[in-house]
């Protein structure tokens, strides 16, 4: 008899959810690597299609920006950093912030400290390499210092700063610092500035969707965002399994990086989405680290206003 | 003394001499080996050190053509638009003409500052590019979406202003190939300044240089490698490696950070030879490196030390073998030689410790080897022999000895047999009392005293002392008492009695044998005393109640020497209780440890003691004395000593 109940319970639950599963397109803001490790791991493990939801995890890169693909409606969920998803909101773009998965910024300030540069102070009238999309931390820690620095463009890579070009460049905790590592210069022989050690923590990697698909599939939302993140809990829990995936996923792209270097990202990525062990977090977006953000959007005239709180961030589908 | 041999723990000559040459043999080959090898390996390493540097130097010396070969086109190009109203039609061909007469040359581009070549255009970078192995194909380069002044082959000869080649990369356009990028920028040029107006470019794909390298071999396994300036593989044999892994990657992952090392020092543009861990073998390897100095590349050249030393470990194997082999043979040699000498030895020690037991019939084993066991051998059977003949002589020299002795035990009976034995001698006399003794130094004596009574109121005493001891003594003085018996009982005096003895001793006397002698005839009823001397010690004379005196002796000479000697009678007379002590020289001249004579005073003082004993006291107490005196000295001459006590007729 229970077991008949039981069944018949089951069948009502998956009427209710339509029983057709709903195909929906992922699009990472850059190409595959550790920084989206829980949104393959959870792909692979089944994480999503266990909700209801059929992912394809698109391939991102510089070619694709996630953030006219969005717009675009391209593709229905995307990571964003904050700053990005803040200013394509003021510009009028109809996102929502549906989790804020990585909790502190990675972006950092790198120089030779055979160069002379060990302080903040040192930096004033260096020549420092910013990326033209992230150079709104890197200002506003030289305008807090009063440091007059020579800005330069920062393409691609840090091998302008490998090769001399420049003092200090900007570079990603997970990512550039270590290819700076693995190019042959000792941790021991730079100093590093994490920007967020000084006062200005710009939340990273975001998830977003358009207004239309939240309010039109509330439930393959839900089933993104939580999928999502025992994505990332499965991978802080299992970090080898995960590199294999994103191993995986990197040869597949043919992209010219090594399971080294995704280690680290991984192992830094850890460090952010959960700052001090604590994943408690994972998927929320403090009101005032969003405020903070956006006036220092707005200071800098990058945005008109400060797009509202409430509208900007759903924070329903994170919470379990 | 126990013969219990102890026989050591015996360890055979053999065994020690095959042991003492093959360790000695075995030492020095070893040293000598281990010098052989130290050396080798050093000379090889010498040898391949520089044919690695050699090989790399020639890796780079081609990388190195034709980069410099392609630096030239952009920078001939740069400076022939420097200071030039830059128009579509200048460009284009040159830029077209570029590509299509340099086969090494993929694509070439020329790409300028925002509005730098035309106000109102952001983006001016035609780029001539070869698409399979058609014509040269055009395209525009630049968009929002290829933003190209923010990539390394625009940027870093901008910021660096000088000519620089790219970190490689895989080009998604060009078939994935493995391309490079040459930038060369060029300038507006006025009196006081210079204005970055762009960058002149040129591809090529690094597909033939890599597969050159890819094909290096080295001995069975070894390799050569390329890095750029990052230190990512540019070309390896593993494919899978090429500008994903960097030699700090791998240094990490393998946790080899002598590799790290290593990659620094390539990379800053060092050449050397090191020993280092293969990361992909995880061998020991040595490494030769140099440095591409036109793009700041390095090339490795990886050799596994285990192949470089094979051939020194075929050849060590084969050594080896060769000297076990030897060693084994000189074994067998020194055992057989060994043998060969302490064989017959063997036999030899068998044969002499038979000998030893006493076993003088054992047969030597027979030697025929030339050499010192032969002649040990030799002189062991004399020794044998020699005992035997030895051990027989005295078997017989004591067989000898032992008849002599038995023979001269019955002749000192036969000769203790002459002297009157029988004290008292005549027990119905009560005039007086005589003893009488005698102590041969040997079994046979030369001493000899008797007395008799000539009728019976006369007694006939003598003491004598022939010249040697012995048995010609004994013999002599058998003859001497034989005929001073027979003279005595004819009747005559004692000096007359010696006269006729002399006269007879002296016939035929060959031996030059003569006798001292005292002799005396008591007359009992008066106590008168005749008596006659040949050379002998005056006898004591012991009056009752006075001090021992010596008597008066005639002078006399010893019997057997003198034919014609003539001897003389005196007459004392004897009182009652008078004593008489006669003696020979045994008793005075008894030697003492330190060689001291008993001596005639001697003799008076033990002599004082005797007035009141009877003649066998004092004979004994004599002989005790002479004998305490002498204490071991061995007894040198006989003792002879007689005591007479006149008692006086009644």
């Amino acid at each position: 008899m229970l077991c008949i109940w039981l069944w018949a319970c089951l069948l009502a639950a998956g009427a209710a959810r339509g029983d057709a599963p709903v195909s929906v397109e992922f699009l990472p803001q850059w190409s595959p690597q550790s920084q989206f490790a829980g949104y393959y791991v959870a792909d692979a493990k089944g994480f999503y299609k266990r909700r209801g939801l059929m992912v394809t995890v698109m391939r991102g890169g510089p070619d694709r920006p996630a953030g006219v693909q969005l717009a675009d409606r391209r593709v229905a969920f995307t990571t964003l950093f904050l700053t990005e998803g803040i200013a394509l909101r003021d510009q009028g773009v109809p996102l929502v912030n549906i989790g804020q998965i990585v909790q502190r910024s990675a972006l950092m300030l790198v120089a030779h400290k055979k160069s002379g540069i060990r302080t903040p102070d040192d930096l004033d009238g260096r020549r420092v390499s910013v990326w033209d999309e992230f150079r709104l931390q890197p200002l506003a820690f030289f305008r807090q210092n009063h440091l007059s620095v020579s800005l330069v463009p920062q393409g691609y890579t840090p091998n302008l700063f490998l090769m001399g070009g420049v003092d200090a460049a900007s570079a990603m905790w997970y990512n550039e610092y270590h290819v700076i590592l693995n190019s042959g210069i000792d941790a021991d022989e730079l100093s590093t500035f994490l920007l967020a050690d000084y006062g200005f923590n710009f939340p990273e990697d975001g998830i977003y969707c358009l207004e239309e698909t939240l309010h039109g599939n509330p439930e393959a939302v839900r089933a993104f965002v939580q999928g999502s993140i025992e994505g990332w809990r499965y991978t802080f829990a299992h970090p080898e399994e995960a590199l294999a995936i994103v191993m995986a996923c990197v040869d597949a792209a043919n992209l010219p990086t090594n399971r080294v270097h995704q280690r680290w990202m991984l192992a830094r990525m850890g460090d952010i989405i959960c700052p001090g062990g604590d994943c408690d977090d994972m998927g929320k977006l403090n009101e005032a680290n969003y405020l903070f953000v956006g006036r220092q959007l707005r200071d800098n005239g990058i945005i008109q206003a400060i797009p509202d709180y409430q509208e900007f961030y759903d924070p329903r589908h994170a919470t379990p | 003394m126990t013969r219990a041999t102890r026989h050591p723990k015996r360890r055979g000559l053999a065994l020690r001499l095959a042991l003492f040459i093959l360790a000695s043999t075995t030492l020095i080959f070893l040293a000598a080996f281990g010098y052989s090898h130290y050396h080798t390996r050093r000379l090889v390493l010498k040898n391949v050190s520089a044919v690695a540097m050699d090989r790399a130097a020639s890796v780079v010396l081609q990388i190195e053509i034709k980069l410099r070969s392609v630096e030239a086109l952009p920078r001939v190009v740069s400076r022939y638009l420097e200071n030039r109203t830059v128009t579509d039609e200048l460009v284009l061909p040159l830029m077209h003409d570029m590509v299509a007469g340099s086969p090494e040359i993929f694509g070439a581009a020329a790409a300028f500052e925002p509005h730098a070549f035309a106000p109102d255009q952001r983006f001016y970078a035609p780029y001539f590019f070869r698409k399979g192995s058609a014509e040269a194909t055009f395209t525009q380069l630049g968009n929002e979406s290829y933003n190209y002044f923010l990539w390394d082959w625009y940027l870093i000869p901008k910021e660096l202003n000088r000519p620089v080649w790219s970190e490689p990369y895989f080009d998604e356009g060009g078939g994935g190939t493995l391309m490079t990028t040459y930038s060369h920028p060029f300038y507006e040029r006025s009196e006081e300044e210079r204005m970055f107006r762009g960058v002149v470019t040129a591809d090529v794909s690094l597909e033939n240089l890599v597969a050159d390298i890819a094909t290096i071999s080295l001995y069975e396994t070894g390799y050569a490698f390329l890095i750029s300036n990052r230190g990512a593989f540019l070309a390896h044999p593993d494919q899978t490696l090429i500008m994903r892994e960097s030699i700090f990657s791998m240094a990490e992952a393998r946790k080899l950070p002598e590799l790290r090392t290593v990659g620094k020092t390539m990379i800053q543009g060092g050449s050397g030879f090191t020993a280092m861990t293969c990361p992909h073998t995880g061998r020991r390897s040595l490494l030769a490196y140099a440095p591409v100095t036109a793009a700041g590349w390095s090339v490795g050249v990886v050799i596994p030390e285990h192949e470089l030393f094979a051939d020194i470990r075929t050849l060590n194997r084969t050594v080896l073998t060769i000297a076990a082999a030897g060693l084994t043979l000189l074994l067998l040699v020194v055992v057989a030689i060994s043998r060969s000498i302490t064989r017959p030895l063997q036999h030899l020690v068998g044969a002499t410790e038979e000998i030893a037991k006493g076993n003088l019939e054992v047969q030597l084993p027979e030697v025929r080897t030339g050499d010192e066991v032969q002649v040990l051998t030799r002189s062991v059977d004399e020794m044998r022999v020699a005992l035997k003949e030895y051990i027989a002589d005295i078997a017989e020299t004591s067989r000898a000895k032992e008849r002599i002795e038995s023979e001269l035990k019955i002749a000192s009976a036969i000769q203790m047999n002459f002297l009157p034995k029988r004290f008292p001698p005549f027990p119905d006399q009560t005039a007086f009392d005589l003893y009488a003794a005698l102590a041969p130094a040997r079994e046979v004596g030369g001493d000899l005293y008797d007395f008799f009574m000539l009728d019976p109121g006369h007694l006939f005493f003598s003491v004598g002392d022939v010249s040697d001891k012995g048995v010609p003594a004994a013999l002599f003085m058998a003859v001497t008492k034989t005929l001073m018996k027979g003279m005595a009982e004819q009747g005559s005096t004692p000096a007359d009695v010696l006269g006729r003895v002399n006269a007879e001793l002296c016939q035929n006397n060959e031996t030059a044998m003569f006798v001292t002698l005292v002799c005396g005839i008591l007359d009992m009823a008066t106590g008168d005393l005749v008596y006659s001397n040949a050379g002998h010690n005056p006898p004591v004379l012991l009056r009752a109640g006075k001090r021992p005196e010596f008597l008066t002796l005639p002078p006399g000479l010893v019997l057997g020497v003198a034919e014609e000697a003539v001897f003389e009678t005196r007459t004392i007379r004897l009182f009652p209780n008078d004593r008489l002590l006669l003696y020979t020289d045994g008793v005075t001249e008894a030697m003492d440890a330190d060689d001291q004579l008993f001596s005639d005073e001697r003799l008076l003082g033990e002599t004082t003691g005797m007035a009141a004993e009877t003649p066998r006291q004092m004979v004994e107490r004599l002989m005790a004395a002479v004998h305490a005196y002498a204490g071991g000295t061995a007894q040198s001459d006989d003792i002879t000593v007689l005591a007479l006590h006149y008692r006086g007729s009644h």
